[in-house]
């Protein structure tokens, strides 16, 4: 029976001490430890939140970036196209200036040529005139050695001059 | 329960390894008795009869010395409080038991390591009044169970404020050390026995469930060991469970809501039930906490009346070679103590959040 009944003594100091202990632990360690495990358990719950985020976020990018290839890919496409183009018509074009310049070049040649050919003949022409002349000269010279028939010319040439 | 394997094995456990122990010890115990007979008459005077009930009494009862070994033990102070006022002074004056010691006010003297006043020395008391006395006297003492359960708040106390301060300075990093053994230990009293018992409201009842699963478990354990720290036997103490189950008892009821106090007084029975129902939910009341206290109590105790029965086996038999049989026993006894400790500890904690969470639930009719 001794065994069972509680003593007073023992029922006063557990009470005591174990509200004294309940109140240090409470105070000293159950709250900030639970504080920091609950923190932590938060903080790790984050962190694989924004890994799923970061995950999805990823995924979106690779797309966005698949599609922006994509476009990127047919805007190449296109460019080439119509530089191809671009290039065909600027060297047909280039073709026609050069057969046009050539033309042009050709008929600037024979009108020099031409010209040369004129300026050449205008020049015999000079040579043969003054060719004649000299021998006109000299042949009128020899035919005017002699005053007497000079002044004779000169008198009949009086003559003729009528004012 | 996620448990009850543990609870289901345990008591096969438990069962079979009495049942082939008590067999066992039957047949040997009519084979003394036996023996006995022939041997009485041959018993001289001055040898002491070993009586195993006494001395496991006395090892499991509270004390005011504390045996260390051999001969050396330590005196603790006596504090009385009597109808004249405290007196202190320390237990060494009953020089164990064998001198009264005259105090301030009266006389007294250790009977079965109990303080009470006697007669002797002062003619003015008559024995009528020793008696009226005697039921006035509250004895206050630092008991072997006071000092030991003083030493596990030290304990506790070092324990968990390195940890809460390993808590601080690693802060948001991984626990190490002592911290890492303890987590684990706070997170199933958090995760396995708070937040499915109590609810969303947990939070506020962690202190006291983790202080009453730390003090129990670490008072079981330090019961466990036979020497000095150990050698007390605090949670199997009537008084200590009655302190702890009080303290449910006062938690549970104070934080009762509507609900609860409804089902207790205004059940959804007719009203001409009610004269019945009542005194039968105050019972109620009282007799879950009365349950915590009786299992802790009975638990704690028939393990030590137990380890201390097989120990006691080798000096009924007067033989050293028992201990070949009463060793493995005890080693076997201590393992499966060491199991109750912990599980007696998370039994308790488990039916408070229990408890708890029954009073503080919300119907949503």
């Amino acid at each position: 029976m001794e065994l069972v009944t509680p003593e007073i003594g023992l029922v006063f100091w557990t009470t005591v001490s174990f509200l004294i202990l309940f109140f240090l632990l409470a105070k000293f360690a159950w709250k900030p430890i639970m504080g920091a495990i609950d923190d932590r358990e938060r903080s790790i719950e984050d962190a694989l939140l924004k890994a799923a985020a970061a995950k999805d976020e990823m995924a979106r990018l690779t797309n966005e970036n698949e599609s922006l290839l994509k476009d990127a890919r047919a805007e190449r496409d296109l460019i080439l196209l119509e530089a191809r183009k671009l290039k065909d018509h600027i060297v047909s074009e280039a073709k026609e200036a050069a057969q046009k310049e050539g033309a042009r070049q050709i008929e600037l040649a024979r009108i020099e040529i031409n010209n040369q050919k004129n300026i050449a003949m205008a020049d015999v022409k000079n040579q043969v005139s003054a060719l004649s002349i000299e021998i006109a000269e000299k042949i009128l010279r020899k035919q005017f050695e002699d005053q007497g028939k000079q002044d004779a010319l000169v008198a009949d040439l009086l003559k003729e001059v009528k004012l | 329960m996620y448990f009850s394997h543990i609870l289901k094995s345990k008591k096969i456990a438990l069962s079979l390894v009495l049942g082939v122990f008590l067999t066992f010890c039957t047949c040997k115990t009519f084979a003394i008795q036996h023996e006995e007979g022939h041997n009485e008459a041959a018993k001289t005077e001055t040898e002491k009869e070993f009586n195993p009930s006494e001395v496991i009494l006395e090892h499991i009862a509270d004390s005011h010395m504390w045996h260390l070994w051999g001969h050396t033990s330590v005196a603790l102070p006596v504090i009385l409080y009597t109808d004249k006022g405290l007196e202190t002074f320390s237990a060494d004056k009953f020089e164990h038991g064998h001198a009264d010691h005259a105090g301030k006010y009266y006389t007294y003297r250790l009977v079965k390591d109990k303080v009470h006043i006697v007669a002797e020395n002062d003619t003015l008391l008559s024995a009528a009044t020793v008696l009226k006395l005697n039921k006035k006297l509250i004895d206050l003492s630092i008991t072997r169970n006071v000092v030991s359960m003083w030493m596990s708040m030290i304990l506790l106390l070092i324990i968990f404020l390195s940890v809460s301060a390993a808590y601080k300075k690693r802060e948001g990093k991984a626990p190490k050390g002592l911290q890492s053994f303890m987590e684990p230990i706070i997170m199933f009293v958090r995760d396995d026995i708070a937040r499915p018992n109590i609810g969303y409201k947990y939070q506020r009842f962690m202190p006291l469930l983790l202080t009453i699963f730390f003090f129990i478990w670490i008072n079981n354990l330090i019961g466990l060991v036979p020497f000095f720290p150990g050698g007390a036997n605090l949670t199997g103490n009537i008084a200590v469970t009655f302190v702890l189950a009080f303290i449910t008892l006062i938690i549970v009821n104070v934080n009762g809501n509507k609900y609860y106090w409804k089902h207790i007084f205004a059940p959804d029975v007719p009203v001409w039930l009610y004269p019945i129902m009542w005194p039968v939910e105050l019972v109620g009341i009282i007799s879950k906490p009365f349950a915590l206290m009786i299992r802790l109590f009975a638990n704690i105790t028939a393990g030590h009346i137990i380890v201390l029965s097989l120990i006691s086996l080798i000096f009924v038999f007067k033989s050293a070679y028992v201990s070949v049989v009463s060793v493995p026993f005890v080693v076997f006894m201590d393992v499966l103590e060491l199991l109750v400790a912990a599980l007696q500890a998370f039994i308790f904690t488990l039916l408070t959040a229990l408890f708890i969470g029954t009073a503080i639930e919300e119907h949503h009719h």
